[in-house]
């Protein structure tokens, strides 16, 4: 292959691969994104490769493999073009159907469409899948598009024109400034807007400098930095350059976690065919640029998404952060001027340089411009990635978007943020979703996990779970985080324990409040939020679990005991068979009975009981 | 004791081909995780020696990171995500169910070197929690119920092979 030497090449490049392709050819998108992998989707797309190979059609139709589509719920997702007819749930035994059918006939199977669960109605187009309807998808655009192992779909979807218009029309002051008005801020959760960040790198003294893409994402409940990797690794790749040649690095470092190996094979192939095609390497677009990316795997340490963290994981050490007097764009990577930015914001640096500073600036909030993008998890009908645009109230992602509640239950709480996040309660459902907004409820952006609780959630229990994690992830560095987490840890154990006091919940306060203000790095600084905003909006379930030693929510282990219901027990014995303490004592067709000194509260009774006898109380 | 021993020369194949380079410790240590399973003691020292990095460091790193195991791992992996949306749908009581079947904790290994526990935060397949990975296969919506069957089938399997 050639090299691409100049923005004409390229066109020229993108004009011939639209010309064979013709947009009226059927051609069957599968979803290979983790969550559909993980439901089969690798069989779905072997079983439509043989099944156009037995029938002869190699000519007449496509088939590609796709990152994500982001609705995991409904995974193996499968799109069928030109029409975007939408399938679910995909078995390889419904390809021969689907090929002759709807390849071949353009019919429909109706069986594998969306039903909309609050209507009723079948839905035959994935724009219209309630789930995509009220997004904004600008980053995750192509997700679904372009298969992430080939450059030239990403060329023929327009990939590489912001590169070439940066590098051969822009001065790197002028990227800069367009970067800065569009507003666009770091999308891996702190929000620092990135032109300033740029230009600050630009400004350091020193003529090495390096530029990082930030994917290790390490918060547990998230998966946008995956996804994207996964599915538009060329994407982040592109902003990567383009950021390089705006700050003078000619190195660049893309710290993946090593949990994702799809997201480090695509990205690791996308960065050998940006080399082939030029875009990477010496003399980019023969502008005298030289740049190349290396992949760093991470080693799986929650801290190592702090900048300073990563940059001593880069360099071989413990991720352990320093001191931010001095700040990594100044004295980064080797000491030398770093910007570092997540991946999700690289990819955003393209779309502003192809439509402007202003068509960006134009999206969103006030000082939250553009789109954020959330892992929506949790205790919600539709599971997935969802885009939208800055602004948007939770309630709409929550119902409109998420599908509601599962299993028609009551909402809690919305946790977003991560561990570093807080919980949300529903009088704040109207809440627009940005920035300023979730740091004023008392949570933060986060690199966008967004966890939706139920009646059936303990919020106590939901404080413990972060700061085990916490405890667990902290780096050990400094007292306030090391030692304060672990103290909070205690008490609030204690607390669903049963053996709390009522002046614990002041010490846990003050105690929060002390991590907050003094922890050297982003970690600690945010650690006591799921404790500081469930004592602010859940203080009455902490209550009862100090003063009645009882959890509402029916979680707290040795709070609660099994009991079965005399009206609904019919005596069928399948709780008895199944109990792995043998505490539950009955004869067949008559009243069983648990033994709550041999019970250990594991809950196999309960989801064995057919007739739902089995409670907590 | 080196050159000549096949083992030793597997972890000089790795560091020469990172050029004795002292940041590529971590990614020297993860070819050792992924060759071993875990790092055994007399590569870690290995390590330290040929890139002259004190050893401290090397335990420093090996011990610091999640990806590192200094203990031997058993034939099959079992994780169990304890990520957040898996821990709401109870994922702790499948944890616990599998630390019941297999009669050790998190983060240890049968005797007989079949089976790790691992519990992990997050693997990003949220539609499917509470999620349980056992080598590469996944299984979805998991229940402490569910969790002896799928051991029987596994450790049915082991037997056959």
């Amino acid at each position: 292959m050639k090299k691409i030497r100049t923005p004409e090449e390229l066109e020229a490049l993108r004009n011939s691969l639209l010309q064979q392709r013709d947009p009226n050819k059927p051609c069957v998108r599968v979803c290979l994104g983790t969550g559909c992998r993980a439901r089969g989707s690798v069989d779905v797309i072997g079983a439509f490769k043989d099944e156009i190979k037995r029938q002869g059609l190699a000519i007449k139709v496509d088939s590609k493999q796709t990152g994500c589509h982001g609705f995991c719920e409904r995974g193996p997702v499968v799109v069928i073009g030109p029409k975007e007819i939408f399938y679910q749930r995909v078995k390889p035994r419904d390809v021969p159907e689907i090929v002759s059918k709807t390849l071949l006939n353009g019919k429909v199977v109706d069986r594998l469409l969306y039903v909309d669960p609050a209507t009723g109605k079948k839905t035959l187009y994935e724009y219209e899948v309630p789930f995509y309807k009220k997004q904004r998808r600008q980053i995750l655009a192509n997700n679904g598009r372009i298969d992430p192992t080939n450059i030239l779909d990403y060329i023929a979807v327009g990939g590489y024109q912001a590169l070439a218009k940066a590098i051969t029309t822009m001065s790197c002051e002028e990227i800069i400034d367009t970067v800065e008005k569009s507003g666009l801020r770091g999308l891996g959760g702190g929000g620092f807007p990135t032109g300033r960040k740029w230009r600050l790198c630009r400004k350091a003294a020193g003529d090495t400098k390096f530029v990082i893409g930030n994917g290790d994402e390490g918060d547990p409940g998230a998966f946008s930095d995956r996804s994207l990797m996964e599915a538009n690794p060329h994407s982040i790749l592109e902003g990567m350059i383009i950021g390089a040649y705006a700050v003078g690095a000619n190195q660049g470092y893309l710290y993946v976690r090593a949990e994702y190996p799809l997201a480090l094979k695509h990205l690791q192939i996308a960065i050998d065919q940006a080399r082939e095609y030029g875009f990477l390497g010496n003399n980019i677009f023969s502008s005298g640029f030289d740049f190349g990316i290396k992949i760093n795997r991470g080693g799986g340490a929650f801290v190592c998404g702090e900048s300073s963290a990563l940059v001593a994981s880069i360099e071989g050490k413990m991720g352990e952060p320093r001191a931010k007097y001095i700040h990594t764009v100044e004295r980064g990577l080797w000491n030398k001027p770093t910007n570092l930015n997540n991946v999700k914001t690289w990819a955003s640096v393209p779309l502003i340089i192809n439509n402007g500073a202003d068509w960006y600036a134009k999206i969103g909030t006030e000082k939250s411009k553009g789109t954020a993008i959330f892992s929506l998890v949790g205790k919600v009908n539709n599971t997935g990635l969802v885009e939208v645009q800055m602004g948007t109230p939770l309630k709409e992602i929550i119902y409109d978007i998420g599908g509601g509640i599962l299993g028609g239950k009551k909402f809690k709480a919305v946790q977003t943020g991560g561990p570093s996040g807080g919980c949300i309660p529903e009088e704040l459902l109207d809440l627009p979703v940005d920035f300023e907004r979730l740091t004023e409820a008392g949570s933060m952006m986060g690199s966008g996990g967004m966890i939706v609780m139920d009646e059936d959630t303990c919020m106590v229990d939901v404080a413990r779970y972060f700061l085990d994690f916490l405890q667990y992830e902290s780096c050990g560095k400094c007292v306030p985080c090391r030692e304060g987490i672990k103290r909070m840890l205690e008490i609030v154990t204690d607390t669903t324990a049963g053996r709390g006091k009522e002046e614990d919940l002041e010490l846990l306060q003050e105690l929060a409040e002390t991590v907050k203000d003094f922890s050297l790095c982003g970690l600690g600084k945010t650690a006591p939020n799921t404790v500081l905003s469930t004592l602010r909006y859940f203080r009455e379930e902490y209550e009862s679990h100090v003063r009645d030693k009882k959890c509402p929510a029916g979680i707290c282990k040795d709070l609660i005991e099994y009991f079965i219901l005399e009206d609904k027990c019919t005596g069928c014995g399948a709780c008895l068979k199944l109990c792995p303490q043998q505490a539950i004592q009955g004869e067949p067709k008559k009243l069983h009975i648990i033994n709550p000194a041999k019970c250990i509260r594991c809950g196999i009774c309960r989801d064995a009981c057919p007739y739902e006898a089995i409670i907590t109380r | 004791m080196a050159g000549s021993d096949p083992e030793y020369s597997k972890v000089d194949k790795i560091i020469e081909s990172y050029s004795f380079e002292k940041s590529a410790l971590i990614a020297i240590l993860q070819e050792i995780e992924n060759l071993y399973n875990y790092l055994p003691d007399w590569a870690l020292k290995y390590v330290s020696e040929k890139l002259n990095v004190p050893m401290t460091r090397v335990y420093g790193v090996a011990s610091f990171y999640d990806a590192f195991h200094l203990t031997p791992r058993g034939k099959h992996l079992i994780r169990v995500c304890l990520g957040t949306a898996c821990y709401l749908r109870g994922s702790a009581r499948v944890l616990e169910a599998v630390e019941r079947e297999l009669g050790i904790n998190d983060g240890e290994t049968t005797p007989d070197l079949q089976f790790s526990i691992q519990s992990v935060r997050c693997l990003g397949a949220c539609a499917l929690a509470p999620v349980m990975i056992v080598g590469e296969r996944y299984f979805d919506k998991m229940t402490p119920t569910k969790v002896r069957r799928v051991l029987k089938r596994v450790q049915g399997r082991n037997e056959k092979n």
